[in-house]
């Protein structure tokens, strides 16, 4: 069926992209932080394949990009030498995941020239390998913060459905309240009361779990409901009847029923919790110079010469457009499944 | 019958408020200024944009940028500094002469002018509006400049047309002080005045009936969030050579338009007429599309501004700030401090963040200010082993990560502090972050709102370092007192000091004093020569760039001569006019 197919691809678009983004490193040609104080603005290097000559070339080559001199950020390609692609090279030093270093990238090409596929900003960094790191920070930030909001909404949900009373009520009066907040002016709110000067790596926990606490409302009705639901079946009874204690019932019987819904919502909520951080740092309020993130990519976007001159400032939104459409076919066929009762 | 007189009637009554005050003729004792530029022709509304709304049109009360551009153009000054000259000339006064000593001037006021309401000015104006400008309670922020070695000027009416000027001390350029001071009405303001209501007075919901000055322009209509309309002034006391009253235009608009880019925008689509204070980008982004859309662009060189980097060196001990206390160690290190200045990339600056348009500065006087730059200070090209050769003998070291260490093991780490109202600035700090990560020193940027910023840096002294901007008000060295003297208001490396805390700073004093009261230009040139080389040698603030002065108008507008000197594009108004003519006055748009 082509929505399996659909399907199939969307998740396999998701781990290549993720599994690119966990070796931004390895894939990324260049470190995010280095500035080319002479190449700023520079479009995209077109790969080639067929030289001046007219001979067609297996392995594909660029030329390298000289400013006009008479005009501002302005490049015309120097079509005196070719610069072939070449693979496995050896660059600068990175870390995977903060313990594995290595020297090789996956492509790269010799110096003096430069391959910039996506571009540079203005300081002359290459957006490629800052849209590869700063989708490190961008979804490692969505996946957290999912993950708080879902272990706070199981708790609270679990907590309120099964022993209802004045425990549910008070629970869910809460959440409503959190439902009805609007949660941008809150964690622009929230941000503002948080000291300025923050490590990097403060800086990203705290908005991790700012967005990732506001966010547990919905998780919890509808875990809730789950809880209330399954609470009530035969074999529950007869659990509690042959001594199960609370946690026995809850563990065995209960919670298994929510696993499906857990992942529907997982699926749901990490594109929005990626845009909820890529919107902080767009204003500014999240990661700082020089950490890239999405948002910040994005927020050179708002002066207006840069809006109309550089078209491919606008990658980082591209990228968020095609992640918010994996999660959510990803999410569509969870939901359908879980409909049909195969989940 | 009765409708062709109903007809008649509106025909009359639309026309009568489309008419702009037509100039009256010269009367006879009216001693009017013959300007000698080219003749134009009267019409035409002129429309410009204002990034954010004026906060009043009282001129002793004004402290914001947009209120003083609109309130310049409603009034006028005594002594004028001809913005393109940058030298002082008659306005309001015909002439005047200067005691022996420098400190007395006879200043003689032109006969028979009125304000824009009819009504005669004489000396009784002017001392009325010394007076309020001197008012200790009304703290304008005029008072200032009109006091020299702590007494304010003296200000006596000898007759109708004349007054004599009393000064304290000998002061240099001393006739530069009565720039931008406006002569206000007596006749309308003296009552609020004696009522103790004039801080009250002029706000922008004040009837056009109710306010008067002397400029080209009088106010017609204040739209609350939208615009302030000003209509030509019929009175007013300039004329061409063939003696035609000016100001040409009859309408001058302010829009307020948000912020640069909105600037950019209205500008592109033809909403105004004048564009200034443009970033080099939208320069760039402008030019592409100038001849297609009958506008014109114009770089005019180095502006007077300076941006600098500031370490922050105030005396902490009554503060609870340790860690500031503690990185103060690095920042009060001379050595430290030229490290950092030499590791600075100023042409990248230039070329990054000002797109080539602008000029590297290593002193505060700017290039383009001909008259008082020194042309022997050093400009010592960036490089970075001479900035680790120099932190190396202040007993830095580096660990094996490249990190920067000082003697006692503590790694280098400092925060920039900037507004996050200029864009050019935080693009600065994240080249001076890269900069001094070359040296091994770990810089965090904190972009701030803009009042927090000076918060920080003025009151509390809670930051390391900060990226600012000073300058740009006028080429003279004498309005820089503040920030050069120990005890001025902004001397920002180290505020609120009783007595010099180093010994260079007391040089400084003792020369700003003395060139404040010379009166030899080519002397007084030495004394600031001497105070600028001393500056770049300690290096209090790490001097960066100044970008060019980059305005824009339409093809159409005549006598257009933007200078570098604020107001740049709008400081000969009363001389602009259109070619082709602009349109009716506003009263016919929407």
């Amino acid at each position: 069926m082509t929505s399996n197919r659909k399907i199939a691809a969307a998740v396999i678009f998701l781990l290549a992209l993720h599994l690119a983004i966990l070796l931004a490193g390895f894939v990324a040609p260049y470190p995010p932080a280095a500035q080319n104080r002479d190449f700023p603005y520079v479009p995209p290097t077109r790969l080639h394949f067929v030289d001046a000559r007219g001979h067609l070339h297996v392995r594909p080559f660029i030329y390298q990009y000289v400013a006009r001199p008479d005009s501002l950020y302005e490049y015309t390609e120097a079509r005196d030498r070719e610069y072939p692609v070449h693979f496995f090279v050896q660059g600068s030093e990175y870390k995977i995941a903060g313990w594995l270093s290595s020297h090789t990238h996956l492509f790269g090409v010799d110096a003096p020239a430069q391959i910039f596929l996506a571009g540079t900003d203005n300081y002359g960094r290459d957006q490629f390998s800052r849209i590869l790191f700063g989708g490190q920070i961008s979804l490692a930030a969505g996946l957290l913060a999912t993950a708080i909001s879902l272990l706070l909404g199981v708790c609270v949900g679990c907590l309120s459905g099964f022993y209802g009373g004045w425990i549910d009520e008070s629970a869910m009066r809460l959440a409503e309240l959190f439902l009805v907040l609007p949660w941008l002016y809150v964690l622009l709110a929230v941000r503002a009361f948080l000291p300025l000067h923050l490590s990097p790596a403060q800086t990203f926990l705290l908005l991790v779990a700012v967005i990732g606490t506001i966010g547990w409302a919905r998780p919890a009705r509808l875990v809730r409901g789950i809880v209330l639901s399954a609470k009530s079946r035969k074999y529950v009874t007869a659990s509690r009847g042959f001594g199960a204690s609370d946690a026995y019932i809850l563990r065995r019987h209960v919670l298994p029923h929510t696993y499906g819904t857990l992942l529907t919502q997982a699926a749901v909520l990490v594109p929005q919790y990626v845009v909820a951080e890529v919107t902080l740092s767009f204003f500014g309020l999240g990661l700082s110079e020089p950490m890239p993130s999405w948002g910040n990519l994005l927020a050179n976007l708002q002066q207006y010469n840069v809006l109309v001159s550089y078209w491919w400032m606008f990658a980082p939104a591209i990228a968020l457009v095609l992640v918010s459409f994996g999660y959510l076919i990803v999410a569509n066929a969870f939901h359908q499944r879980l409909q049909s009762g195969s989940i | 019958m009765p409708r062709l007189g109903c007809v008649a009637l509106l025909l009359l009554a639309s026309a009568s408020c489309f008419a702009a005050s037509a100039p009256q003729p010269p009367q006879r004792g009216e001693e009017l200024q013959i300007t000698d530029d080219e003749v134009g022709h009267y019409g035409g509304v002129l429309a410009v944009g204002q990034r954010s709304e004026p906060k009043t049109l009282n001129p002793a009360t004004a402290a914001d940028a947009p209120s003083r551009e609109v309130i310049g153009r409603l009034t006028a000054d005594l002594i004028h500094i001809n913005r393109a000259s940058q030298q002082t000339e008659p306005a309001l006064a015909k002439s005047w002469t200067v005691s022996k000593d420098g400190r007395v001037f006879t200043v003689n006021l032109r006969h028979g002018l009125r304000f824009s309401d009819g009504q005669p000015f004489d000396a009784d104006d002017v001392v009325f509006s010394f007076q309020v400008y001197l008012d200790e309670k009304l703290h304008s922020p005029q008072r200032d400049l009109l006091v020299v070695a702590g007494k304010p000027i003296q200000v006596q009416k000898v007759n109708q047309y004349t007054l004599r000027f009393t000064l304290a001390e000998p002061y240099a350029a001393a006739e530069r002080i009565f720039d931008s001071l406006a002569m206000m009405p007596r006749h309308l303001l003296q009552k609020s005045y004696q009522e103790g209501k004039f801080a009250q007075a002029w706000t922008l919901n004040v009837p056009p009936a109710e306010i008067a000055g002397l400029g080209p322009f009088s106010l017609k209509e204040y739209v609350p969030g939208q615009k302030i309309v000003l209509e030509r002034n019929p009175y007013f006391w300039k004329a061409d050579r063939n003696k035609n009253r000016l100001p040409y235009l009859d309408e001058l608009v302010f829009l307020f338009v948000g912020n640069e880019d909105a600037q950019v925008l209205r500008f592109q689509a033809g909403d105004t007429d004048i564009i200034s204070r443009l970033s080099a980008e939208n320069y760039v982004l402008l030019s592409k599309e100038a001849s297609k859309r009958g506008f014109e662009l114009f770089d005019l060189g180095p502006s007077l501004e300076y941006n600098f980097l500031v370490f922050n060196l105030n005396d902490l001990t009554s503060k609870k700030l340790d860690e500031v206390a503690a990185k103060q160690t690095w920042f009060k290190d001379l050595k430290f401090r030229q490290a950092v200045s030499s590791a600075i990339d100023r042409e990248g600056i230039v070329k990054l963040v000002y797109a080539g348009r602008g000029a590297a500065l290593w002193g505060n006087v700017s290039p383009s200010n001909k008259f008082w730059v020194d042309q022997a200070l050093p400009h010592p090209p960036r490089s970075l082993d001479h900035a680790r050769e120099l932190l190396k003998s202040a007993g830095f070291s580096w660990r094996g990560d490249g990190q920067l260490v000082d003697a006692q093991g503590h790694a280098v780490e400092f925060s920039i502090i900037t507004s996050t109202s200029n864009a050019q600035r935080t693009k600065m700090a994240t080249i001076i972050q890269d900069d001094l990560g070359k040296l091994g020193m770990n810089v965090h940027i904190a972009p701030l709102e803009f009042r927090a910023v000076i918060d920080r840096v003025f009151q509390t002294y809670d930051y390391e370092a900060s990226i600012m901007a000073l300058g740009g008000g006028d080429a003279d060295p004498n309005p820089e007192i503040n920030v050069w003297l120990s005890s001025g208001g902004t001397h920002l490396w180290h505020l609120g000091e009783s007595k010099p805390a180093t010994e260079w700073e007391a040089q400084i004093d003792q020369l700003m004093q003395k060139q404040m009261v010379q009166l030899n230009y080519k002397q007084r040139k030495q004394l600031y020569d001497q105070v600028q080389e001393i500056i770049a040698a300690n290096v209090p603030y790490a001097f960066l760039a100044t970008p060019n002065i980059l305005v824009g108008a339409k093809k159409n507008l005549a006598n257009f001569k933007p200078a570098i000197l604020e107001p740049t594009t709008l400081w000969n108004v009363e001389q602009l006019y259109f070619l082709n003519g602009n349109g009716p006055p506003s009263g016919a748009k929407q």
